[in-house]
């Protein structure tokens, strides 16, 4: 056979490239901070944590617990939701067969976004409540959106679908505008929540961790319905697949990984657009590639993101939404370009 | 091998199909022909499965209503009109598309899968092309390559809606040429929408004349091929000729009608 055609998974190599910056901007995460830590004894300590494996890094304790404590589990916040997002963002691209789609398409964001208020000016005394409400918000969002979509148009068609959410993130938003303005004193707290924090320690992980394994096989493994979906919904039925049912399949899987992302760190934009797209350039628009590679790609993109949040005005720290937002805003601009020639 | 009695089809509270029969034995070359809104098109999906629509369609004289979609695709593969065309997807991931009626829904294609995809490439003289991106394909190579992946799914029937739109005069020869090769060789049924009717005459077994969603005519390409029945429901005014091996060629006639 002199055919070099194979069919295109993620080929090793870029694994472990991308494995390779995320282990990277880690450790770049673990360094930075008041204390003064050196490089290699934060590589030499990271080694320690590992399973079966121990390594004397020479930290004193009170190191070791600041680093074990504070810095580690921000940045595996960090790794787990950026993870998430850039995974439901490709997920979503490959349902609505489009490269803008977003992880807050479907009203998640609205959602999320208005029972976090609802938490903060209603039930003042609920605070520790918030990530669930946010939870419930999200997915409360996209059902309404989903449903709607399916009973406004043609079932499971995707433009219907796209519009439902616009009108769902609207109506959503206004109702938590509305909200917010029984309490101007909380402005403050619910914008600092909505802009985004992955510094809420271990708590925060082992709340997101159960939901982020589900989302994410669900997802890894539809990747080759995803390229099937991607000849459109009539052709894949002539292949046999049931296109609505891997739809919302994909869009049940994507929409609990927003989900789970947002109740533990905020709304965090342009993630899960930057880095599938990013992937795509690189490796293929294939899903089985776009997929595995956006989940460590988009790990490493917001453990960067929080370090660029935590260095650029220390010792004050910005919102890690803001950093997102200002590095995806030109981006979403720039694919847009790109996206218009390439129809044209 | 393939049939159909009294299929309608509803859409929008218009009957765009309406009680339209059809049977095509094993090996044969069916060619649905009519003017622009008559309804072969959908006729077409109607027979895939893709619309809703009353009246039984059978394949292998199975009732297709009865079949799973996995088991109707490795019966029947479809290529349509206008297909949606994965830009960034490799020639051979496009072709092995069409393997999927045989990969379980979460599984990964066998070797046996990349070589059935591998040799439909190099059988369509494809196999340079196999690592290009689908998008970067000119109009007659991409028409081939999903005629690749229909015939990919190794299905008994082979189902293309205007497989030469858009194609030159010489494009449009190669790929009627490949798909009757095919034809012979493996012994496909071929069932194709075609606007050119020398081209159907020239090709087809037998013909099918829809207009307004009806069945006006079927048979021999020279029992359809009238001036009389083209005349009326082409609306035109024609000549038509026998060409050297005896199928009839349609002249426009200037002026008219």
């Amino acid at each position: 056979m002199t055919t070099q055609a194979r069919p295109s998974r993620a080929r090793p190599a870029w694994v472990a490239s991308a494995l390779g910056v995320l282990a990277v901007s880690m450790v770049a995460g673990l360094l930075d901070g008041a204390a003064d830590i050196s490089p290699w004894q934060v590589v030499l300590q990271a080694v320690d944590w590992l399973p079966f494996a121990h390594v004397d890094s020479g930290l004193a304790p009170v190191e070791q617990g600041l680093l074990y404590e504070l810095r580690l589990p921000r940045v595996l916040v960090a790794a787990v939701v950026g993870g998430l997002l850039a995974m439901a963002g490709a997920g979503y691209q490959g349902v609505f067969r489009n490269p803008l789609a977003d992880p807050y398409l479907l009203g998640a964001a609205a959602g999320a976004g208005l029972a976090a208020t609802a938490v903060i000016v209603l039930l003042p005394s609920a605070e520790g409540s918030v990530p669930i409400a946010a939870f419930a918000g999200a997915v409360g969002g996209v059902f309404l959106a989903y449903t709607l979509g399916n009973t406004a148009g043609r079932a499971g068609g995707t433009a219907t679908l796209v519009l439902a959410g616009v009108a769902v993130t609207s109506f959503l938003t206004a109702i938590q505008t509305f909200v917010q303005q029984f309490k101007v004193e909380e402005l403050q707290r619910i914008y600092a929540w909505i802009l985004g924090d992955v510094g809420g320690g271990w708590d925060q992980l082992w709340l997101v961790l159960p939901y982020a394994a589900v989302s994410a096989v669900l997802l890894l493994v539809h990747g080759r319905m995803l390229d099937v979906l991607s000849v459109g919904d009539e052709e894949a039925t002539s292949l046999g697949v049931r296109a609505s049912r891997v739809r919302f399949t994909v869009l049940l899987a994507a929409s609990l990984a927003t989900a789970s992302a947002v109740a533990v760190s905020g709304l965090i934009g342009f993630v899960g657009i930057v880095v599938p797209h990013v992937v795509r350039r690189l490796a293929g628009g294939s899903y089985r590639s776009v997929l595995p590679l956006s989940m460590i790609g988009g790990a490493a993109f917001l453990v960067l993101a929080d370090l660029v949040a935590r260095t650029v005005l220390a010792p004050a720290e910005l919102p890690i939404g803001v950093v997102t937002m200002f590095v995806g805003a030109p981006f979403f601009v720039g694919v847009l370009r790109m996206t218009r020639r390439a129809v044209t | 091998m393939i049939g159909a009695s009294a299929v309608s089809v509803r859409l929008g509270g218009r009957d765009v199909v309406a009680d339209v029969g059809l049977d095509v034995h094993r090996g044969e070359w069916l060619a649905i022909i009519g003017p622009n809104g008559a309804g072969k098109s959908t006729l077409l999906k109607a027979v895939m499965g893709l619309v809703a629509h009353r009246g039984e369609v059978t394949i292998d004289s199975r009732p297709a209503a009865a079949l799973k979609p996995r088991a109707r695709a490795r019966l029947v593969a479809y290529a349509p009109q206008s297909p949606a065309l994965p830009p960034d997807m490799s020639v051979f991931d496009y072709a092995l598309l069409g393997r999927t009626p045989y990969i379980p829904y979460l599984g990964r294609e066998s070797g046996h899968d990349r070589r059935v995809a591998a040799s439909v490439l190099d059988r369509l003289d494809l196999t340079e092309l196999g690592t290009r991106r689908v998008g970067e394909l000119s109009g007659g190579e991409r028409q081939r390559v999903v005629l690749a992946r229909a015939l990919a799914q190794e299905a008994p029937v082979l189902l293309l809606d205007e497989p030469t739109t858009a194609l030159d005069l010489g494009h449009q020869q190669q790929v009627l040429e490949l798909v009757d090769r095919l034809r012979r060789a493996d012994g496909l049924t071929v069932v194709t929408t075609l606007h050119d009717l020398t081209v159907a005459g020239l090709y087809a077994d037998s013909l099918l004349l829809m207009a307004e969603g009806r069945a006006v005519a079927a048979g021999r390409p020279a029992q359809v091929l009238t001036e009389a029945l083209v005349g009326r429901h082409f609306d035109a005014q024609v000549k038509i000729e026998r060409g050297p091996d005896g199928r009839p060629v349609v002249h426009l006639v200037r002026g008219g009608p």
